[in-house]
């Protein structure tokens, strides 16, 4: 098992109604790798990771995560799927009826049974990864600015030490210097905790900081996918488009040019 | 013009089969796992104060008005033919039997249904019912179980509460501005007080606190489009929670005749 992917997507489809999100996605992230995958916006990057984490149902295609294919599995087996998974919503979808430390705990106490007090020390240690003292840790999420609720949202993912982990946009929001700080905890996690991470960004710079391989999503579909280092020497029409933010190129735009 | 007509009973009467289909599922749901562990006592004991405790100043007032003005009422009625003897007798009966339930039923449906529709469907729109699938938890067990089991259990308690002060309402009336003597008043209220009518009220109070707690929770939980379909949530909660206690008073009473 040990080359098998961790997470592989085959033939993915999803649409809402006649807005056809995903199509015919295919998507391998190997074991201990960092993945990034830009695109714009809409096209689908969010409903994939969700796809992924079974709380969207794809129509069509097989996700498979550690060789087990989890479409259409009774929610008790996937429950027991995602105690090894990670996710920072990009809306950071703290719970509001709880404290930080509460939300960064959440499943330490609750998927895997660990007392509150010593819980609650793991949280303040992931607080501080991100950047937040222990002053905070009592406070309601909904007084906190957005980049810090994302903030506290990355220490929850991360919490649990999962293997694997997605980030949905983890730097958009923050200042230059907390991104640097966020990448490099990003990188982390792949390298020193060898975990598996899928991270979607809209910022060249960090995804070229984070990636070992990019991926470029375009009408819900993978148009180009290697190593962070090939991404300025594609040769690659899209790719191209993307990272130097040109209006003119292939990307279809819908936009009223003058 | 006819066929349009047509078409559209077809199109309402498929959806609203549609929406009862959709409705007892969640229902057997959300019955299937008041079953299953995890019980979240934390949460539990939680939901019985704000359902139970903190619904106690609505109700007795209920009470004490409904009380006080069945006595002036019935007092009217029965004295056109000379029966006001009757009078403590028919107040405990009809506040015990129908008006206690039915009333704590329909202000607990205001208090509480609406703020679980809404607390639940902020929930949903804002991702945070996902995040809790992606920590491993079932939202089923760790929402909707701990609030429909404080309205089973505590709706019996507020009506239990609302008899004494509504007879304690109708007493202060008959004693103070009907001349009725005060020690023949309460004899008259037991003697012919028999436990099924203060049983039957219980078991009314029961159904309608699942009634209310789970009409919040389902429109809650199936709320779409933001701060608008929130409020779309929390009004549909109290309309039906509203129609389906009225209605299921009719059949409960049908059924509980003796
Ligand atoms: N629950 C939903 N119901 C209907 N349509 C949806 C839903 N979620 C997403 N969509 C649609 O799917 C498309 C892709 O959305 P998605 O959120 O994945 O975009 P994205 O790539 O993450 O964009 P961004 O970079 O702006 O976050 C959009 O057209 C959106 O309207
Ligand atoms: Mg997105």
């Amino acid at each position: 098992m040990a080359d098998s992917p961790k997470i592989s997507l085959k033939n993915v489809c999803k649409s809402f109604g006649s807005n056809h999100v995903l199509k015919d996605l295919s998507l391998d992230i190997e074991d201990g790798e960092s993945l990034v995958v830009i695109g714009g916006s809409g096209t689908g990057k969010s409903v994939m990771l969700k796809c992924i984490l079974g709380l969207l149902e794809p129509e069509q295609g097989e996700i498979f995560i550690d060789g087990q294919q989890v479409v259409g599995l009774p929610k008790s087996e996937r429950e027991k799927s995602l105690r090894k998974t990670g996710m920072l919503f990009q809306y950071a979808a703290l719970f509001d009826s709880l404290p930080v430390w509460e939300n960064v705990a959440f499943g330490l106490i609750q998927a895997h049974g660990m007392n509150r007090k010593d819980a609650k020390d793991i949280a303040i240690e992931k607080l501080s990864l991100v950047g937040l003292g222990s002053d905070m840790a009592s406070k309601s999420p909904a007084s906190l600015s957005m980049g810090m609720q994302k903030r506290v949202g990355l220490a929850r993912a991360i919490a649990t030490n999962p293997e694997i982990i997605f980030f949905d946009e983890p730097t958009t929001g923050l200042d230059p210097i907390m991104g640097d700080v966020i990448d490099n905890l990003i990188r982390d996690c792949t390298r020193e905790l060898g975990a598996s991470t899928l991270t979607i960004s809209h910022d060249m710079e960090s995804a070229q900081k984070i990636a070992d391989r990019i991926a470029l999503l375009y009408k819900g579909s993978v148009v180009w996918i290697g190593p962070a280092s090939e991404i300025e020497t594609s040769g690659n029409a899209y790719v191209e488009q993307f990272v130097k933010g040109d209006v003119n190129g292939p990307i279809e735009l819908d936009i009223l040019k003058p | 013009m006819e066929w349009n007509f047509l078409a559209a009973i077809g199109r309402i009467t498929l959806r609203f089969m549609q929406a009862v289909g959709h409705l007892s599922l969640f229902t057997l749901e959300s019955v299937k796992n008041l079953f299953l562990p995890p019980f979240y006592m934390r949460l539990f004991l939680r939901q019985l104060m704000n359902v139970g405790y903190y619904s106690l100043p609505v109700v007795g007032m209920t009470a004490l008005f409904t009380g006080m003005v069945l006595a002036l009422q019935i007092y009217v009625g029965s004295s056109r033919f000379n029966a006001e003897s009757a009078v403590p007798t028919i107040v405990v009966i009809g506040l015990t039997r129908e008006l206690a339930p039915v009333l704590s039923g329909l202000m607990v449906a205001g208090r509480v249904g609406a703020a679980i529709a809404a607390e639940i469907g902020t929930m949903r729109v804002t991702e945070q019912i996902d995040a809790l699938v992606t920590l491993s938890t079932n939202p089923f067990r760790y929402l909707v179980t701990p609030r429909v089991l404080a309205g089973i259990i505590t709706l019996p308690l507020l009506v239990l509460v609302g008899d004494i002060i509504g007879v304690a309402g109708g007493y202060l009336v008959a004693t103070e501005t009907l001349g009725f003597n005060a020690g023949s008043y309460i004899k008259n209220t037991f003697d012919f007080l028999e436990s099924r009518d203060v049983i039957s009220g219980l078991i009314k109070a029961s159904v309608f606190g699942f009634i209310v707690t789970l009409m919040g929770c389902y429109h809650g939980f199936n709320s779409t489009g933001g701060a608008q379909g929130v409020g779309r949530a929390t009004t549909n909660a109290v309309v039906s929670s509203f129609i389906l206690i009225l209605v299921s008073d009719y059949f409960l009473t049908v059924m509980l005749l003796d």
